[in-house]
């Protein structure tokens, strides 16, 4: 009984909230990382050095009026945040945040679930989440929105094929879909899969770039193209959720970067027993880092790199990653039956 | 309860079945007509994982994924049909697409 | 116990929302609970002991077929229902009479189950942990054939769709 339910309803009271606060914190941190590149000092005025402005920052979204365009279709119009936030955190459920630890003498294994088909359901959550865009640009009854909503999840369905090829790579190099079957295998090898598979890594940070809308693929949403794009027409909360699921993406998509290529929760050189000191840092603490580091780079893009047009965005995606990607995946097989001999 | 029999399944398939056939005959608009054809593939398919899971073999679920191959690539042209009709004729009302009626 | 709740349950919900696309006004509406449907099948399929179905039947169908119709949808924007002139009553008489007919089949299966039964047919029970590999083996063995002429199919499929949705045809 405990084992069912007690200690999941734990894990997942403890992902929900860390996912939350650190959203909040990303948001935060988005936005002073870009001041510091363009030298100057970024939020400073609630708390000492800004620390407290995401609360600001929430208080205000709360309090905002909550405005229904005059000729759109209410449900279809409250339910299209909903459909965008909910893929974004339920994908956190497979995610390994760490081995197995004793606690209070039971041994827990620190991720939510173990799929046996882990990587499948991440595709699976991810495509989902396309039909809050569609149907939120689509309910917003107004024609920037429901462009900017068609680009948008046109450039989310064509990424998506590239990503899934990756995917579909480094399940041939790991064995496995598992999640945790991936990680244990870059223990085996010794070498995180983004050496084993640098081509691959390429491919997937361009594909979860322009899967999260983000710079520089955020011509759907850029504040300069479309109005704000599928979400002109929200305000409030609903608005607030749409801010909330972009971010919480972006977590997603770097937490598995990190899970699949940069060795989960693994210390580096992860085999080699010199470097045994390194072990005092816990599994989920390297986790942490290394996310933030890939979360840093996403930031660090935004501020440097000048925004893609669309058309030039969609033949990236269709006519270089997609050729590239199953190139990758012949490659990968045929190294694969050359070694098994 | 009873424990779970295949016959169930077949139950639910035939009558989820049964609801597509009704939205093909009874709806004008063509996009629903082909979204009730779905709702039949679908009804196949659950028929054919329940018996792939009554004999323990999967070559049931082998079958659904082709299935599903063929269905993605029915949706695709005849959507692509549709979008040809209505640039001509500006209508998705099946019974204004008669064209070729005699 | 559980299975039989699930079942029920998720078979209420798949039934519910079939009929929900089909009675809909609004086509967007429609596409929205056909969704939803998929969606429980999914869980019916992970129920049945197929979770690579079940994850298939959400990426291919739920994620990719549905949008197509959603974009289509959206392409065609109409102005006035397209049911605005048509009889309602023969769709009322109609769906009555189709309504009949499955209620006469399924008495049927029933029916049949007690008249002359079969030699016992065993609950259902999942199949092995690794699903994956199975559908993968059968896949790449013993339908091998099929599989490559499926991917010509999809092949023709993509550029047939889009020579027809060209605007200068």
């Amino acid at each position: 009984m405990i084992d069912l339910v007690v200690i999941p309803l734990i894990k997942i009271v403890i992902v929900l909230t860390g996912v939350l606060v650190t959203v909040m914190y990303l948001v935060l941190l988005e936005r002073k990382v870009q001041a510091w590149v363009q030298v100057r000092l970024g939020p400073m005025r609630v708390g000492p050095h800004g620390v407290l402005q995401p609360i600001a920052d929430v208080l205000k979204l709360f309090v905002k009026e909550d405005i229904t365009p005059v000729r759109a279709d209410k449900w279809v119009f409250t339910l299209a945040p909903i459909i965008v936030l909910v893929p974004a955190i339920i994908a956190f459920a497979v995610i390994p945040f760490g081995d197995t630890v004793s606690i209070f003498g039971k041994p827990v294994p620190l991720r939510v679930a173990d799929l046996n088909i882990g990587l499948l359901y991440i595709v699976a959550v991810a495509s989902i989440g396309i039909y809050g865009i569609i149907l939120g640009g689509w309910s917003s009854n107004s024609k920037y929105p429901l462009l900017g909503a068609l680009r948008s999840s046109a450039q989310l369905i064509s990424y998506e094929v590239a990503v899934t090829l990756t995917f579909v790579s480094v399940v041939l190099a790991s064995g496995s879909l598992s999640m945790v079957d991936i990680v244990t295998a870059q223990k085996a090898n010794g070498v995180w899969f983004a050496f084993v598979q640098p081509v691959s890594l390429f491919i997937y940070a361009v594909g979860a770039l322009a899967e999260t809308n983000r710079s520089p693929f955020d011509l759907p949403e850029a504040e300069q193209e479309l109005v704000a794009g599928f979400h002109t027409e929200y305000s409030g909360m609903r608005f607030a959720l749409f801010f909330l699921a972009e971010y919480a993406n972006m977590i997603v998509v770097s937490a598995i970067a990190t899970t699949l290529f940069f060795g989960g929760w693994l210390r580096p050189f992860p085999n080699v027993e010199f470097l045994r000191v390194l072990d005092i840092v816990p599994g989920w603490a390297w986790f942490v880092v290394k996310t933030f580091l890939v979360l840093y780079v996403f930031l660090w893009i935004r501020a440097t790199l000048p925004r893609y047009r669309y058309d030039q965005l969609m033949r990236l995606g269709w006519k270089f990653l997609i050729p590239l990607a199953i190139a990758n995946i012949i490659v990968t097989a045929a190294v694969k039956v050359v070694l098994s001999y | 309860m009873t424990p779970i029999t295949p016959a169930h399944y077949m139950v639910l398939s035939a009558a989820l079945f049964i609801i597509g056939v009704i939205g093909v005959m009874t709806r004008r608009n063509i996009i629903v007509i082909l979204m009730s054809i779905e709702l039949m593939l679908n009804a196949v398919n659950i028929n054919l994982v329940a018996f792939s899971q009554l004999w323990q073999n999967a070559v049931g679920q082998v079958f659904v994924v082709f299935v599903v191959c063929v269905a993605a690539a029915e949706a695709a042209v005849g959507l692509g049909i549709i979008l040809a009709f209505y640039r001509n004729k500006e209508t998705v009302n099946i019974d204004e697409m008669s064209l070729m009626r005699w | 116990m559980g299975q039989a709740l699930a079942f029920y349950t998720l078979a209420a919900f798949i039934l519910g929302f079939g009929v929900l696309v089909v009675t809909a006004r609004s086509t967007v509406h429609s596409i929205v609970f056909l969704v939803a449907d998929f969606l429980f099948i999914a869980g019916l399929y992970v129920l049945m002991g197929a979770p690579f179905l079940a994850a298939i039947q959400v990426v291919v169908y739920a994620g990719g077929i549905v949008v197509l119709y959603l974009f289509v949808v959206m392409l065609v924007n109409l102005k006035r229902p397209p049911e605005a002139h048509q009889d309602r009553r023969r769709r009322g008489r109609l769906g009555m009479v189709v309504a009949l007919v499955v209620l006469v089949e399924l008495a049927a299966i029933a029916a049949y189950k007690y008249v002359s039964p079969a030699a016992g047919l065993p609950p259902v029970t999942p199949m092995g942990p690794d699903n994956v590999a199975q559908v993968g083996m059968i896949l790449y063995t013993d339908y091998l054939i099929p599989f490559e002429l499926a991917s010509i199919l999809l092949l023709v499929a993509m550029v047939g769709a889009i020579i027809l949705a060209r605007r200068d045809l």
